[in-house]
């Protein structure tokens, strides 16, 4: 396949011990790139390229990583975008959100904005792509998925529903060459005004019951879980049952 | 005046012993009643009551019943709440529900909740729901004004389409603040784009909105953002309490100008058969489980291919052998989450009825009428498990023919 594909990748943190570590989507992303593409898949970080945490993408097998070195705090989109544009890329992959930082899962549609490319969120395969299109399948919630056709170039988001990522080998990753580019710097200003603080547990939703008499607060406090005036279908014959039961499923757009 | 029954034991005393001075005074005397030839007799010696200073009197308005015969107040009353009227608002606080399976959800409710604080008395929430929906109470949910934005082109996945008619609202409301639901099932994306198409910088994944300021999580959740509320909000579930303590307008609002359409560069191929037994149970959307009264379990494995169901179990069925032991929902198995549940000769314990509290549509088949699951049910149909799903897989495939053969 000669379509170009690039992997947007960032450092991400270890839920509980907060250390940096490969970000979780990002390494969904760079698998589902290194299954299209296989070596030719392009992996861009922006941010330290010191970072040691980068060289577990490396160890997923690829060459080398560029790192469009920017410092912490700062607006990547102007770089990236540039950066996909000179590349003429046709397909670039990303995780949904990033794990440190705001995390707020803005970068892929800024950039398709600033590009002017179409987006999907929740890529899941690719099946084909040919004649500057592409037939993906995108993962909805409970498990579904749906069939799109999209016009290249193509910005996706990934999530857990993509294939999971290959262990990082040490070796290759070790061997690999983070190619640091020095590139314009644009500081954001998100947090002159805000502050980030370690998370506070959210309070816990009372159920509040809002009775007249201590009698309804009693009853309500022992209730059994009951829908009430639920229509009951006594003495009829299976098939009319069965019609009854259709008819609730196809309103409720269960039946396919 | 209360509802409580009262009771008078010292009355109960005379009416029980016939020889007390006052039994025949404090009897309930009939004053009307049909004779045995059809003719209706009056007493007139028990029309009216004594007065309090021991004049009899009679009340012919209809407004006074006497002592003797006190009736009892209906228990039901309908407490209506009072309405919240905005005539002319102020501003607009936009919301955009999700709209799961054409209802609003709890998290779009919550979402209204935390819209009605902002908008105070003098804005108006402004719901905006596309294409068609079943939702009957905006009303009680705190939605002001209520515009249905409808046409083919907003069917299937059109996020362009729906973006372009969001334009549309903020140009001709131009809403103090928008929000939209932070979730997976639609509400995320939408406002992602909206922001990138506005322009705006949304905070995300909030969860507390308070004097002008919001907190939302930020990275993998370890950390915490505060901030200034800007215009555009994507709110978590739970970000503020439901509307409950009134009821609302609902007025309905039309956009003056037709949306612009876009060329659509994402083309819609519709959804893609999935296996449903290799959805994860507890996300599955619709679930058909069986239990101690389901006789031909071929027949059940059957049915649920044919509904195109994910199979699930009461504790009784995995006990016996008949079903894996990861398919058994309830306290101790999987609590799921399915939009339809369907329970086929499970009676309804407490722990499996836990264990489906989130499901939205419940329905039962069963022998027994009186069981804890038809309660639960929104519908029940009673009679025997084999005949029924036998019925049922011939109603489907029924429908599928006929649904191929429209579309031929």
């Amino acid at each position: 396949m000669n379509t170009k594909v690039i992997s947007l990748v960032s450092i991400g943190a270890h839920p509980g011990s907060g250390r940096t570590r490969r970000a979780e989507q990002d390494a969904r992303a760079v698998e589902l790139g290194l299954q299209l593409a296989g070596q030719h898949l392009q992996v861009v970080h922006a941010g330290d390229p010191r970072e040691e945490a980068l060289r577990a993408y490396l160890g997923m097998g690829l060459d080398h990583l560029d790192v469009l070195e920017q410092p912490a705090g700062a607006d990547v989109l102007g770089v990236l975008g540039d950066y996909l544009r000179d590349a003429g890329a046709q397909l670039v992959l990303t995780g949904s959100q990033a794990e440190t930082g705001e995390g707020s899962g803005m970068l892929p549609f800024l950039l398709a904005e600033r590009l002017g490319w179409p987006l999907i969120v929740g890529l899941a395969e690719v099946e084909s792509i040919e004649n500057g299109t592409a037939q993906v399948l995108q993962a909805l919630p409970r498990g579904q998925r749906r069939r799109l056709k999209v016009r290249l170039p193509l910005l996706a988001t990934v999530d857990n529903a993509a294939p999971k990522p290959r262990q990082s080998a040490f070796g290759p990753a070790r061997r690999g060459v983070l190619a640091a580019r020095n590139v314009m710097v644009t500081q954001d200003e998100l947090l002159t005004g805000a502050e980030l603080q370690p998370a506070r547990p959210r309070p816990k939703r009372l159920k509040v019951i809002k009775a007249k008499s201590g009698a309804d607060r009693m009853k309500a406090a022992t209730a059994k879980a009951s829908g009430g005036g639920g229509k009951v279908l006594k003495e009829v014959s299976p098939q009319e049952g069965a019609e009854a039961i259709l008819k609730l499923l196809v309103e409720e757009g269960v039946i396919r | 005046m209360s509802d409580i029954v009262r009771r008078d034991p010292r009355a109960e005393w005379i009416a029980r012993n016939r020889l007390h001075p006052l039994h025949a005074a404090m009897q309930t005397q009939q004053s009307n009643w049909m004779g045995p030839g059809g003719v209706i007799r009056k007493n007139v010696h028990a029309v009216g009551f004594i007065g309090p200073n021991g004049i009899k009197r009679i009340d012919r308005s209809g407004a006074q019943h006497g002592t003797t015969t006190v009736s009892r107040r209906s228990a039901t009353t309908e407490v209506q709440l009072p309405l919240h009227q905005v005539a002319d608002p102020a501003f607009y606080i936009a919301v955009v529900p999700d709209m799961v399976g054409g209802r609003l959800g709890s998290h779009d409710r919550d979402l209204l909740g935390l819209a009605r604080s902002l908008a105070g008395s003098e804005g108006a929430v402004l719901a905006i729901v596309f294409g068609e929906h079943k939702e009957s109470n905006f009303a009680a949910a705190g939605v002001d004004r209520l515009l249905l934005i409808d046409g083919d082109e907003y069917r299937g996945y059109a996020p362009e389409q729906l973006i372009q008619g969001l334009r549309a609202v903020d140009h001709q409301f131009a809403p103090r603040h928008w929000l939209l639901p932070d979730s997976r099932t639609g509400g995320g994306e939408v406002g992602r784009r909206l922001g990138a198409a506005l322009g705006e910088r949304p905070a995300t994944r909030v969860w507390q909105v308070k004097d002008n300021q919001c907190i939302g999580r930020a990275g993998a959740g370890q950390q915490d953002l505060h901030r200034d509320l800007p215009r555009l909000i994507l709110a978590s579930a739970e970000c503020a309490e439901p509307v409950s303590e009134t009821r609302h307008e609902a007025l309905p609002v039309e956009l003056s100008v037709p949306v612009a359409r876009s060329l659509p560069r994402i083309d819609d191929l519709g959804p893609v058969a999935v296996d449903p037994a290799a959805i994860a149970m507890a996300e599955s959307e619709f679930i058909v489980s069986g239990g101690n009264g389901v006789k031909d379990w071929d027949l059940f494995h059957r049915a649920t291919v044919a509904l195109g169901a994910t199979e699930g179990a009461s504790r009784v069925a995995v006990d016996d052998g008949f079903m894996p032991r990861h398919r058994q929902v309830g306290a101790t198995g999987t609590w799921v989450t399915a939009r339809v549940y369907m329970a086929v000769g499970i009676s309804g314990a407490i722990q499996h009825l836990q264990g489906i509290g989130a499901c939205d549509k419940v329905v039962a088949v069963n022998m027994d009428p009186g069981c804890d699951m038809i309660k639960r049910a929104d519908l029940s149909v009673i009679g025997d498990s084999t005949a029924i799903l036998q019925a049922l897989i011939e109603a489907v495939e029924n429908y599928r023919k006929g649904a191929q053969r429209e579309a031929a």
